[in-house]
């Protein structure tokens, strides 16, 4: 019943190593797949999978609800879009995927063969700790042997297989000339088990066959936590980057065609339809139109566009079809070259060294001294080398970081799961660690703290003719102010007036026939009229002559207002940075209670800013959506993008916020703080446990019994607390 | 203590088929999906006859 999933390779394995240019999207191998963002029940699955089997072409769908994904098996005439439309029917959100940018494969992989090393560890370390629960409980003489050497050929094979990562890992290490973790673990595992062999052999008293196995089996469960929480992280940030399928309209000697963004050139004509997004830096050839620069400048109105005025990739049409001549394209974009700058600051950030690194600096050379030095002390005293050797493998096994291996994952895997459950995905390692330290946010407005979507204000200063007029005027367009003045009148249930000859004049506005007048909706400078305030704004041209005036507000996302209420709570300062001009920021700013912003900024000063904070030794939390933020995001300790954002920014950012709501910022922050305290704690309680445990071990005291029980109690305490971020306050 | 000679040898191999069983669905991919498996228990269409 699983086979969907192992039948066809995803594109081909060359596919992985070549760059993305080189790449065709077209749809690879016939195998679809769709985003599902809104599936949560059975009945979703069933009702899903039973739509596309039913689909004619189609051989095979599975719906996967951990990923919220339909991977579909289909013909290779059958193309996703249709299959969008279908879903959309049954009542269900959909989105084509690109599967080439999905390279779950790989990440997938890497689990599934810790989750082996693992199930095989487990299995020998249970049967090795039967057998050493009989030697303790007294098995003596033959028997003793017995039972000894039964371990042995169980737990070198077992040891040879599971703990092969931190063989490789310590050998990389130490052919680098750096000590990590992975030393003193493949040490230890390593000595037990000479050390245990050399004891049979002579028919000893003591083996440590059991501690190896079970130290193996729980830094191979800290090592599970981790990569899992990180593939979960990897996929969605995938998922992200594959939603936008890129495809554009480009014009030959035979028409438009729609071909992959990789495959344009320079020079080539291309055809940007009303909605869509530039693919490519150029100049308008054709068209009249206006685009909505927000993503790059973070100004909300549209600005007019013409033949002869330059467009750069990301910017989106709105009213008119446009036909530009390409003058850069993929990496040499004004887009993509901003985005390799960031990459370039982004570096800068990875110096930072999380708390287990910093940790496991300290003890890597601490516990390999202590370890010697009992080893010495040993052998000076009793000149006994059988006996030195097995105290330094004691020391080695009882002081081997089972807390500090399986502390920080459990705690950092706790407090992701309860921030993915809230919206809030977590991108890189150590941003957890670094939110925790935050003293300021500074919020960009437009797309982020706002919705980037206009709402109409002044509808009630309307007469109700004025407002039918202008609603079937508006229901022309897809501009934006014209979709929030429709929006408006939906809302109010207001009927629209019988318009003749409705026509968009791209750039400027809807013209229409009323009675043998002509009544217009558009830019206030084409309806002969200066605006009187700052804000945004339309006018509407009733036939008379007289231009009213309709006026716009950018609406707060939701959550905004209550989040910088949480934010204040935690002591941080909250800060807002925009490109917008200085009124429309101060109404706004004032009516989310924001002390301080500064308008009118520019995306290097927005970077400055943030640096400046940052020499100040202030902790910057830079939450952002648009290409005017990238510098900023990059250049912040730490960074938040909602989903929608652009690409660029998105990879800027440590985290992406995936809803809507904006709350999760401040419980991210919350968290955050939570989980810090508790992988402090579990650093504590590992070294109380070591103080304990160590001067048993280097006086000789350590039985293979003692070393069990003090290893699992502090593995299993460390667990345990981790497990408290998870619950509420 | 003879009968230690049994039941080691059967403990062990008991534990390997488990084991094995474990890497077997492991294979099989079966834990890709943790979150819709649980729910797909609920579903009532092949419980009369068995999926073709």
């Amino acid at each position: 019943m699983t086979t969907v999933t192992t039948n066809t390779p995803v594109a081909c394995p060359g596919c992985l190593a070549t760059p993305s240019e080189a790449v065709p999207v077209v749809v690879p191998d016939a195998r679809l797949m769709l985003s599902l963002p809104t599936i949560h029940c059975q009945a979703c699955i069933a009702k899903v999978e039973k739509a596309l089997n039913a689909y004619p072409g189609i051989k095979n769908a599975r719906v996967n609800l951990t990923l919220k994904r339909a991977v579909i098996d289909a013909d290779p005439e059958i193309n996703a879009p249709e299959l969008v439309t279908l879903l959309s029917s049954e009542g269900f959100e959909a989105h084509e995927l690109d599967p080439g940018a999905l390279n779950d494969t790989a990440t997938n992989m890497a689990g599934r063969d810790l989750l082996m090393r693992l199930a095989v560890a487990g299995f020998a370390s249970m049967n090795v700790m039967l057998l050493s629960v009989a030697v303790w409980s007294g098995a003596t003489d033959a028997t003793r042997d017995l039972f000894h050497w039964i371990s042995a050929a169980i737990a070198i094979p077992a040891v040879a297989f599971s703990a092969q990562p931190f063989f490789r890992n310590a050998w990389a290490a130490l052919r680098a000339g750096r000590l990590n973790m992975d030393v003193p673990i493949t040490l230890a595992i390593l000595l037990a088990l000479a050390t245990s062999l050399w004891e049979t052999w002579l028919s000893g008293h003591h083996a440590y066959f059991d501690a190896a196995l079970t130290l193996t089996f729980f830094l191979l469960a800290g090592r599970w936590l981790d990569a899992r929480a990180r593939s979960a992280a990897r996929s969605a940030a995938e998922e992200l980057t594959a939603l936008e399928v890129p495809r554009a309209w480009r014009l030959g000697a035979d028409g438009a065609s729609e071909v992959p963004v990789a495959t344009l050139r320079v020079n080539d004509l291309v055809q940007v339809r009303p909605g869509a997004r530039a693919p490519v830096d150029g100049i308008v050839t054709e068209g009249r139109s206006e685009v909505d620069r927000a993503m790059l400048t973070g100004e909300t109105l549209p600005e007019a566009r013409g033949v002869g005025d330059v467009i750069s990739a990301g910017e989106i049409n709105l009213t008119g079809p446009l036909t530009l001549r390409a003058s850069a394209v993929g990496p040499d974009t004004s887009l993509q070259r901003m985005a390799a700058l960031v990459a370039v600051a982004e570096s800068g950030r990875s110096r930072y060294t999380s708390l287990a690194d910093r940790a496991a600096k300290l003890y890597a050379p601490g516990v390999h001294v202590i370890s010697a030095l009992a080893f010495l002390g040993w052998l000076i005293w009793s000149g006994d080398m059988r006996v030195s050797l097995n105290i330094a493998a004691a020391v080695l096994i009882i002081t081997c970081p089972c807390a500090l291996g399986l502390a920080v994952p459990a705690v950092t895997t706790a407090a992701s799961g309860r921030l993915f459950g809230k919206g809030l995905l977590i991108k890189n390692a150590t941003a957890l660690e670094r939110l925790a330290e935050v003293d300021t946010v500074i919020f960009d407005k437009t797309g982020t703290l706002t919705t980037g979507k206009p709402h109409l204000s002044n509808w009630d200063r309307l007469t109700a003719k004025q407002r039918s007029v202008a609603y079937a005027l508006a229901k022309g367009s897809s501009h934006p102010l014209s979709r929030a003045v429709a929006a408006r009148a939906t809302a109010e249930r207001c009927e629209p007036a019988l318009l003749t000859d409705i026509t968009e004049k791209p750039g400027w506005g809807t013209e229409a026939q009323l009675d043998g007048q002509t009544v217009r909706l558009g830019r206030p400078d084409w309806l002969e009229m200066i605006p009187d305030g700052d804000g945004i704004c339309a006018g509407l041209d009733m036939g008379d002559g007289v231009c009213r005036l309709l006026t716009f507000e950018d609406d707060a996302r939701g959550g905004a207002s209550e989040t910088i209420e949480a934010l204040k709570k935690l002591k941080v300062s909250v800060i807002l940075l925009s490109g917008d001009r200085a009124c429309v920021v101060s109404d706004f700013a004032f009516k989310l209670g924001v002390p301080e912003w500064h308008a009118s900024m520019l995306p290097n000063e927005k970077a400055e800013f943030v640096d400046a904070l940052s020499r100040d030794g202030r902790r910057v939390l830079m939450v952002g959506d648009g290409l005017n933020d990238t510098a900023a995001l990059a250049t912040a300790h730490v960074s938040i993008s909602p989903a929608q954002a652009l690409d660029a920014a998105r990879a800027a950012s440590d985290m992406v916020l995936l809803g809507q709501d904006l709350s999760p910022v401040a419980e991210a922050i919350v968290v955050a703080r939570q989980s810090t305290r508790r992988i402090k704690e579990n650093f504590r309680i590992a070294t109380i446990y070591n103080v304990i445990a160590v001067p048993l071990a280097v006086a000789g005291m350590a039985t293979p019994l003692i070393a069990a029980l003090a290893m699992s109690t502090s593995s299993i305490t460390v667990s345990l607390n981790a497990l408290r971020v998870r619950e509420r306050k | 203590m003879n009968v230690l000679a049994y039941l080691i040898p059967i403990s062990l191999i008991l534990g390997g088929l488990g084991l094995v069983g474990f890497l077997y669905t492991l294979k099989a991919r079966q834990y890709d999906d943790p979150e819709g498996d649980s729910r797909r228990i609920l579903s009532d269409t092949w419980d009369d006859h068995p999926k073709p």
